[in-house]
């Protein structure tokens, strides 16, 4: 099998600022991750290739930087990296960073599955998957979260939806995006690292994809960023301390007349 | 023609509630365009009463796709028939709910369309000057909200996050017209075949649509003191929720998981018990209309998100909360 991972680098979410002028990401100074859902995407490719053979490529579109990405993914036990980085590509947004990821994955050859993170911790939305599979016009299965057989051709999922599951067989080449409980992602091995330290990571800009400019960076995304600002604190956060047998019929009370203040009882 | 539409969500044979709530939204759009509020149904054996209800609840038109190759929701099926009727009237607003439907099927078509989509809003406006429809959604874990426009492309897309805002209530005298449509062969060629649905029967009410979730933490010690979470979540008519670390744990499975890696949700109320309220958990339940958690520790991050708090040991609340609610309830009854 011939497996496309597309991950992204992120910022370790626990320490994220905002620039107020511009409303993007300032990066610098932040600490630089895979994805975390995006190692799910990782490690199920990787049970497949263990499973059935073949071979898994790790595209990533960023800034230089996300090479340090490509590689830990390598170093888990992928074994191609590529990254799109082009100043053309800066300011996409989910249409045009899934154009990008659908050319090069075109421009990488014949595959049987791409398979994506749910959504990236940083913009939060969950689109590119889904935005890849139908530039592609491929079947899709979001929220995967078993694979139940690869056989003939075809590929049988089991989908984690609102009150249950649901099985869906799709025929070969198919995007997945996988939930967490599809799998329990290894840690980079020694050896792994050792092989991602040496390997030269190919750099793949908007001409060497065929990417039309129209349809890429900020000029290409139908969406526009208008205004960025900080959720407004207003949970005033009355506490009620236990300390003893008054005190906690006292926290009953509060929690009981809130309840019905607020008309949830 | 700058018509406003909702995807009106029909799964398992009925009319998905949140359907109303993206009415009332769709309603304000419109009455701020001054144009007319229409829903899309598509599935199989839709019923008159449903369709029915769409109106009384906003539709001034519903569009009606009836075939039972839509029985489920299979990307590929649903989203050719809807580019055909979005081709055929554009619409100049198009949202969605942001359930596992809303977000597989609206990225699918924005691209189809090459049009932009907003994933996930909680407030949804008009721009006066040029009537561009502006979408706020959390961003980043929560910590920022942004506000995005789609002005070149039409339609403008957005999902709605589900329960951030209230459905809109019935009115009996509205009228409306309806639409049927029907559509050949060739909108239901699919490379992905069904099969089945199973109910998980953990789950007694989906936590993305409850009104009411109780979640606990690692604070609770040990599995089978979630019985105490799942008693008071029953008597509150609510779903049970869980931290990452009690999933990890074995103590309930990924579905009941909230946060970063797990669901997003947003309820009426949210009761953390014995969570610390890490920025990954505080990520998928900070919209939650009305947060009460329970804490032994004072300094835990879960109160600062908290309108009521209480610190002290679980053991001894719980139990006592539980008692005294089913008092009440029986006074009620009375
Ligand atoms: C990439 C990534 C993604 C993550 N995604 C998620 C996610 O989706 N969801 C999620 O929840 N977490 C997520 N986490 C983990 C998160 O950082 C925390 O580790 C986790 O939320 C902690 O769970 P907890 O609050 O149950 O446990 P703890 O942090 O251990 O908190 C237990 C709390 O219980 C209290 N307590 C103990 N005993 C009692 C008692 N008797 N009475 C009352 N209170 C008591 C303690 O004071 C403490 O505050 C993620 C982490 C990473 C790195
Ligand atoms: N810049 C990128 N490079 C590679 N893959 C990406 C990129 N952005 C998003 N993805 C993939 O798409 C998934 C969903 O991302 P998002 O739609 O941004 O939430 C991620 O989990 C990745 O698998």
């Amino acid at each position: 099998m011939r497996i496309i991972v597309p991950i992204k680098q992120v910022p370790e979410t626990s320490n994220v600022k905002m620039d107020p002028v511009t409303g993007t990401m300032i990066r610098e100074g932040v600490e630089n991750v895979v994805n975390p859902l995006d190692l799910y995407a990782i490690e199920t490719a990787i049970r497949l290739k263990e499973k059935y053979g073949g071979k898994i490529i790790v595209i990533s579109m960023g800034p230089e930087k996300a090479v340090e990405a490509i590689k830990e993914a390598i170093a888990m036990g992928c074994d191609d990296g590529i990254l799109l980085s082009d100043k053309k590509f800066a300011g996409s947004d989910t249409f045009a960073t899934s154009y990008v990821l659908a050319k090069a994955i075109k421009q990488t050859g014949d595959f049987d599955l791409v398979i994506c993170g749910e959504r990236a911790t940083d913009g939060d939305t969950g689109q590119v998957g889904p935005g890849i599979a139908s530039f592609l016009d491929l079947p899709l299965s979001t929220f995967t979260s078993q694979i139940l057989s690869v056989e003939n051709g075809k590929i049988t999922v089991k989908r984690l939806v609102e009150e249950g599951y649901e099985e869906i067989e799709m025929m070969l080449p198919a995007v997945l995006t996988v939930v967490k409980e599809i799998s329990d992602p290894r840690l980079p091995t020694l050896r792994g690292k050792l092989k991602a330290k040496k390997m030269e990571i190919p750099i793949w800009d908007a001409q060497k994809i065929g990417a039309e400019g129209q349809k890429i960076g900020l000029k290409g995304s139908p969406t526009r960023v208008v205004k960025i600002f900080t959720p407004k604190v207003t949970r005033e956060g009355e506490k009620v301390i236990v300390k003893d047998e008054k005190t906690l019929h006292q926290a009953i009370d509060k929690i009981i007349d809130y309840l019905i203040e607020k008309e949830l009882i | 023609m700058k018509e406003v539409w909702t995807l009106a969500e029909f799964r398992h044979g009925k009319l998905n509630p949140i359907s109303f709530e993206l009415l009332n939204r769709g309603k304000n759009l419109a009455q701020k365009l001054n144009t007319s509020l229409a829903s899309v149904v598509i599935g199989y054996n839709i019923k008159k009463e449903d369709i029915d209800e769409l109106i009384k609840r906003g539709a001034d038109k519903v569009y009606v796709v009836d075939d039972i190759r839509l029985e489920n929701f299979m990307v590929e099926t649903y989203a050719k028939v809807i580019l055909k009727l979005l081709d055929e009237y554009n619409p100049d607003i198009f949202i969605a709910a942001a359930t596992t439907i809303g977000r597989t099927l609206m990225p699918y078509i924005a691209v189809k369309k090459q049009t932009g989509l907003t994933a996930d809003c909680t407030v949804l406006d008009i721009e006066e000057e040029t009537e561009n429809l502006l979408q706020t959604r959390p961003a980043i874990g929560g910590n920022i909200l942004a506000t995005i426009k789609t002005p070149n492309t039409k339609p403008q897309m957005a999902t709605v996050r589900p329960h951030s805002t209230k459905p809109s209530p019935p009115d009996k005298t509205k009228k409306g017209e309806v639409i049927y449509k029907q559509f050949d062969n060739e909108a239901f060629n699919a490379k992905t075949k069904y099969i089945k649905f199973v109910k998980d029967e953990s789950q007694q009410i989906n936590i993305q649509d409850a009104k009411i979730i109780v979640a606990g933490g690692r604070g609770l010690g040990k599995a089978e003191n979630f019985k105490l979470i799942e008693e008071l979540a029953d008597l509150l008519g609510g779903a049970v929720g869980a931290s990452r670390d009690v999933v990890d744990r074995g103590w309930k499975t990924y579905p009941h998981q909230i946060g970063l890696s797990g669901k997003t949700v947003s309820p009426a109320l949210y009761i953390a018990v014995g969570i610390s309220g890490a920025i990954q958990h505080i990520a998928g339940m900070q919209t939650s209309e009305n947060i009460i958690a329970i804490n032994k520790d004072p300094e835990a991050q879960i109160f600062k998100i908290s309108n009521l708090g209480i610190v002290g040991d679980l053991h001894e609340i719980l139990p006592l909360l539980i008692e005294r609610i089913k008092e009440y309830k029986k006074k009620g009854a009375n």
